[in-house]
């Protein structure tokens, strides 16, 4: 619901490092999200294909690489990778300890690198 | 047509949204006013629960509210005879509220001169979560009929409140509502969250909340 927003932000921070990279055009941009976002791809491509009209991002492909949810049991130390259908689960698989978790990976919400020319 | 070249660019998304978050951050901390962005689904009693809060807290802080909840039905005079000061945002249509429209709320009630402002979010569990609204603390309200399996379906929420509070328990008879279980997941996404059981009906469980808030409020200033 929020891609709106987040499309415009993209766009500015794509379009300020074309203009600093002086490029004429934006072919790619590579996104890492994380599994715990909402974001819907094919919504933020909409807005993007949009918004970025008569820029030199215009076409330009959004990849978007999604980062894996990483638990960290706190008492075997364990990385525990899941996906959101796994978040029932309160005990950790390796040593069967009851829920005490941190959140290593999931809420990355990040342009990485752009391909232009 | 010239070479395809990759450049790097390594920037947060929302790294504008963060940096007017930071910054309505500092200020709140140069004018020792406790900042909490409430937040949870429509329906979810964040109003009466509200009010309830304010009544608990009494004459202790200079209390405010900045509503942007479009549902909301806040009772002007009641939340006056609770001595609480609170002004409407004009939101339009947004599902989220950013750092940007909560400046326009604090500088709209003079935030400098509270020590306690609540922002009562727009009532959605997915969009909020991602907006960074500059406050010292963000709360959330789970109500009992929403069911304990919250966490897994809007788990982004439970990562960056540091409150939870489970509300209307009056109607946990009714309800097939397994608290532990919900403690547990929650929990696992965020350790240190504090969780607190109320009824915005019938007052359980409100003092431990106003506690807790007493002693953030305190430790603030």
């Amino acid at each position: 619901m929020h891609e709106l927003p987040v499309t415009e932000s993209i766009l500015n921070i794509v379009l300020k490092h074309a203009e600093k990279n002086r490029v004429s055009r934006v072919v790619s941009i590579t996104l890492h999200i994380g599994g715990l976002s909402d974001l819907e791809d094919e919504w933020v491509q909409h807005y993007f294909d949009y918004l970025s009209s008569k820029t030199a991002a215009e076409g330009a492909k959004l990849k978007i690489e999604r980062i894996p949810i990483v638990l960290k049991c706190k008492k075997c130390g364990s990385n525990i990778q899941i996906s959101k259908d796994e978040l029932w689960a309160t005990d950790c698989p390796e040593c069967g300890d009851t829920g005490d978790f941190s959140l290593v990976s999931g809420r990355e919400y990040y342009i990485k690198e752009m391909e232009a020319e | 047509m010239g070479d395809i070249k990759l450049f790097e660019v390594k920037e947060d998304i929302l790294s504008d949204n963060d940096a007017a978050a930071r910054e309505l951050r500092d200020k709140l901390h140069r004018d020792k006013t406790f900042v909490i962005n409430l937040m949870s689904s429509p329906g979810a009693g964040k109003t009466t629960l509200l009010l309830k809060t304010a009544e608990a807290l009494g004459s202790e802080f200079k209390t405010g509210v900045i509503e942007a909840d479009i549902d909301s039905t806040v009772d002007a005079e009641k939340i006056r005879e609770a001595g609480v000061e609170a002004v409407q945002l004009r939101t339009g249509g947004f599902c989220h509220l950013d750092a940007a429209m909560v400046k326009t709320g604090l500088e709209g009630i003079g935030s400098e001169s509270f020590d306690l402002i609540f922002i009562e979010n727009i009532g959605n569990l997915v969009c909020p979560a991602e907006f960074d609204t500059g406050a010292i603390k963000n709360a959330m309200i789970l109500s009992v009929p929403e069911g304990d399996d919250k966490p897994l379906k809007y788990p982004l929420m439970f990562t960056r409140s540091d409150v939870l509070l489970v509300n209307k328990t009056d109607m946990m008879a009714l309800a097939d509502f397994d608290t532990k279980a919900l403690r547990r997941r929650a929990a696992k996404l965020n350790p240190d969250i504090s969780i607190f059981e109320v009824s915005g009906k019938t007052g359980e469980g409100i003092e431990e909340w106003a506690d807790w808030i007493r002693k953030s409020v305190r430790e603030f200033s």
